[in-house]
């Protein structure tokens, strides 16, 4: 037994895996990617003995070893590849009793490649429930390897587990034979196979004349050789792959006959199948849909807003304890305006991050994302979508990156590709603070029809015009990228359950932790750099505006002349530079260089403009007047040029429309280009996001003006 | 009149799979258990009338109308 064994879990999507997971590793684990690919990969440590820790990986669900899309590709990779770091030393199937006959599939092509295996009897229960038996006894004979009923659930039977993975890890009991042996039909050719590639399991010399194009760790010239012994041999790879499958499943088939024992007949309706004649309803199937949607904006913004307040108060409160008690300096003003802004302007986003990812857990945790890629796949794929781009648009609303890295698992690639530009349109959480606030300012809270906040509609019709141009762009986009490929959505529907909550938590703990270290580390690198530009000037610009500003305002009170010589200061600095530089361009949006500083430092990430809008009002603006909210500081802001208020309502809807286009946020273009290791991608949603910002944005200013 | 498959089939209608006419489609669709031979049903249709759900193999499967159009059934 080698010092850290890797124990692999494996098993169909729905099988119980994630729970086993949990069950073995606790909070023992951690969120990483496979090396070389970014397919996310959990793992955790799991003490086998007093000397010995394993690491158990959890691997992504499949339903056979040839993959349908890129998060498949990644456990045929690795099963195939004895010198990856992650090829385990024993494997862990996870099957579903109920579901004996097709889990079983998997189970005997993992068990061919050669890894000794455990078979993992997994939901018996649910089994009993449709009146199936299954003797797992006779199944071990049959099939040769050890294997455990559990239920990952609740944790029973896994000290049996434990028992049979540590005895596999010491002494591996391996099957007499392959389930599936290709020698039989094509003994020269995987001979010949095995000699030149110096292999010697039948059915991995087989998957290498299958799958040798998706095998990275191939070279070019042992990839070529391949194809040389395909031709060589008329080796026709779909037709056999076929039959293996047929055969495979007639003799499971054989075994399932002798180990099941099913006392009911299948006609008769389940329970899960008389609820989904209700969510896959014409009718009521749309309804339920659209009013789980409400409750999901129901809570990122109304559940969400006590929290977001909370947060808002505590770190305006721990700012104002610092200003006191530190010495007042440049230090101190970088650490409560520049360091802690920042800061304060990510944490507010936690609530409603959590919100929705506990909700998009939930939905999916309790099988009903599946019926809603069922319902929306005819209206998506109108659109050059699918049904599985439900997800990452709805997961768009909280934030992109997570959304965009959900699209693994559409399998078409176009379809994929095209998720993954539109997605960003979808308002997320980091434009919700540059709408409520420039909302505020411009749209009156009243109420119409007695019902409805005017706000509140102004913000949902933002919401749906992110929305509707997404489809839109898609729509487009299905018109650019011809493909040959053809599309398809094949998906198990799975019964329903109850959520687990640990689960739950767990998912919401990670989305939670990675957005705040993620998003943070930009912000707060900005924030600070921003403060810095903000604060200096090149050589003694600076002190000669707060000359000039003393001189030629000799009749204003000591207040207006603080804010005066403030706001001079602040334009003579690196970024009031900055913001003029750039002026004559957005002039026709109606922004002065005020917004543009904004614009400017938001370019990485939008979530950065309000906080820049405070520091520029802040900095310029004395600094007595630390407690009126940014939204007051707007308000009283003059046009130069008209006397009037600057954020006239075509300016705040100018301002509105740009932010629901602008690519304004490099974690998600950093995404795009991890997700299509391409560049050239990022630059398109990057060019034609833009573009439609600007144009909307100049349309919206000069129509409303 | 060419043969009949499972996108011609109501919602409660069972049929035996008999073939596929598509070779690509079919290694998939063999590997969820649609095997010919094996009886398959209707279990409901999304609004619209695609996707189709099947019950096959003692499970739910969801399909695209243009994928059941594939499998070939038995007269």
């Amino acid at each position: 037994m080698r010092p850290s064994p890797v124990i692999a879990l494996i098993g169909n999507p729905n099988a119980g895996k994630s729970s086993l997971f949990n069950q073995l590793t606790g909070l023992r684990q951690k969120t990483g990617n496979f090396p070389g690919v970014t397919v996310d990969k959990k793992s955790g440590t799991w003490p086998v003995d007093t000397q010995t820790i394993a690491t158990i990986v959890d691997f992504p669900g499949i339903y056979s070893i040839y993959p349908k899309s890129l998060d498949e590709q990644i456990v045929t990779d690795i099963l195939a590849n004895p010198e990856h770091p992650d090829y385990p030393d024993v494997s862990v199937v996870v099957v579903d009793a109920a579901n004996l006959h097709r889990n079983l599939l998997l189970f005997t092509q993992v068990s061919d490649f050669g890894v000794p295996v455990v078979l993992a009897l997994n939901m018996l229960d649910v089994a009993q429930q449709e009146a199936k038996e299954v003797n797992a006894v006779r199944l071990a004979m049959r099939l040769g390897v050890p294997v455990v009923r559990i239920n990952a659930r609740t944790g029973e039977g896994l000290d049996l587990l434990k028992k049979a993975i540590l005895g596999q890890l010491q002494e591996p009991v391996m099957p007499g034979k392959l389930f599936f042996d290709p020698e039989e039909e094509l003994s020269d050719l995987i001979s010949d196979t095995k000699k030149q590639y110096h292999l010697d399991n039948n059915y991995l010399s087989l998957q290498y004349l299958i799958q040798h194009d998706g095998f990275s760790f191939l070279n070019r010239s042992q990839q070529v050789g391949l194809d040389a012994l395909i031709d060589k041999y008329q080796f026709n790879e779909q037709t056999f792959q076929a039959s293996e499958t047929i055969t495979r499943y007639k003799r499971i088939a054989a075994i399932t006959k002798e180990v099941v024992t099913s006392k009911r007949s299948t006609n008769q309706p389940t329970w899960s199948q008389k609820l989904d004649h209700y969510l896959l309803h014409p009718v009521w199937g749309y309804a339920i849909f659209g009013f789980i949607l409400l409750l999901i904006f129901q809570a990122i913004f109304a559940w969400a807003q006590p929290f977001m307040d909370a947060i808002d108060a505590g770190v305006a409160w721990l700012n104002g304890q610092l200003k006191e008690s530190l010495p007042s300096g440049p230090l101190t003003d970088l650490l409560t305006d520049g360091i802690l802004a920042g800061i304060g302007g990510i944490l507010v986003f936690i609530p409603q991050i959590a919100f929705l990812f506990l909700l998009v857990a939930l939905l999916e945790e309790s099988g009903y994302m599946s019926r809603v890629m069922v319902i929306m796949d005819r209206i998506m794929r109108k659109f050059g979508l699918n049904g599985r781009s439900v997800v990452p648009l709805i997961s768009g609303v909280a934030c992109a990156v997570p959304a965009i890295m959900a699209t693994r698992s559409i399998g078409t690639r176009r379809d994929r590709l095209i998720t993954i530009l539109v997605t960003p349109l979808m308002s997320c959480s980091a434009r919700l603070p540059i709408y409520t606030i420039l909302i505020a300012l411009v749209v009156p809270s009243r109420r119409i029809l007695g019902l409805f906040n005017l706000q509140g509609l102004a913000l949902m019709a933002l919401y749906l015009l992110g929305l509707v141009s997404a489809l839109v762009a898609a729509y487009v986009l299905k018109l650019f990228l011809r493909t040959k490929e053809r599309g398809y959505f094949i998906m198990e529907l799975p019964t329903f359950k109850m959520p687990r909550w640990n689960h739950v938590g767990l998912t919401v703990w990670e989305s939670v932790r990675s957005f705040v270290w993620e998003a943070g580390r930009v912000i707060l690198a900005i924030s600070i750099v921003l403060w810095v530009l903000a604060s200096y000037g090149p050589g003694d610009s600076m002190d000669r505006a707060e000359a000039r500003a003393k001189q030629q305002n000799r009749t204003l009170s000591t207040d207006q002349l603080q804010n005066q010589i403030a706001s001079d200061r602040l334009e003579a600095s690196y970024a009031g530079q900055f913001g003029h530089f750039i002026e004559p361009v957005i002039r026709p949006l109606g922004y002065d260089w005020k917004i543009g500083i904004a614009l400017l430092s938001s370019f990485a990430a939008r979530e950065v403009f309000v906080g820049t809008m405070s520091t520029i009002y802040s900095i310029g603006s004395g600094g007595d007047n630390a407690d009126i909210t940014i939204r007051e500081r707007l308000r009283q802001e003059r046009n130069p040029s008209t006397g009037g208020a600057m954020y006239t309502p075509a300016l705040a809807w100018s301002l509105l429309i740009f932010y629901v286009f602008a690519m304004m946020c490099m974690s998600t273009l950093a995404a795009t280009q991890r997700e299509t290791k391409s560049w050239k991608w990022p630059a398109v949603q990057l060019v034609y996001m833009m573009l439609l910002a600007y144009g909307a944005a100049f349309l919206t200013y000069q129509l409303l003006q | 009149m060419s043969k009949r498959s499972v996108a011609d089939l109501k919602v409660g209608e069972r049929a035996t799979i008999q073939s596929f006419n598509n070779q690509l489609m079919s290694l998939k669709l063999l590997e969820m258990g649609c095997l010919p031979g094996a009886e398959i049903c209707v279990s409901g249709k999304a609004p619209l009338g695609d996707p189709i759900c099947l019950n096959v193999a003692g499970y739910c499967l969801a399909m695209r109308k243009s994928e059941a159009a594939t499998i070939l059934i038995e007269n």
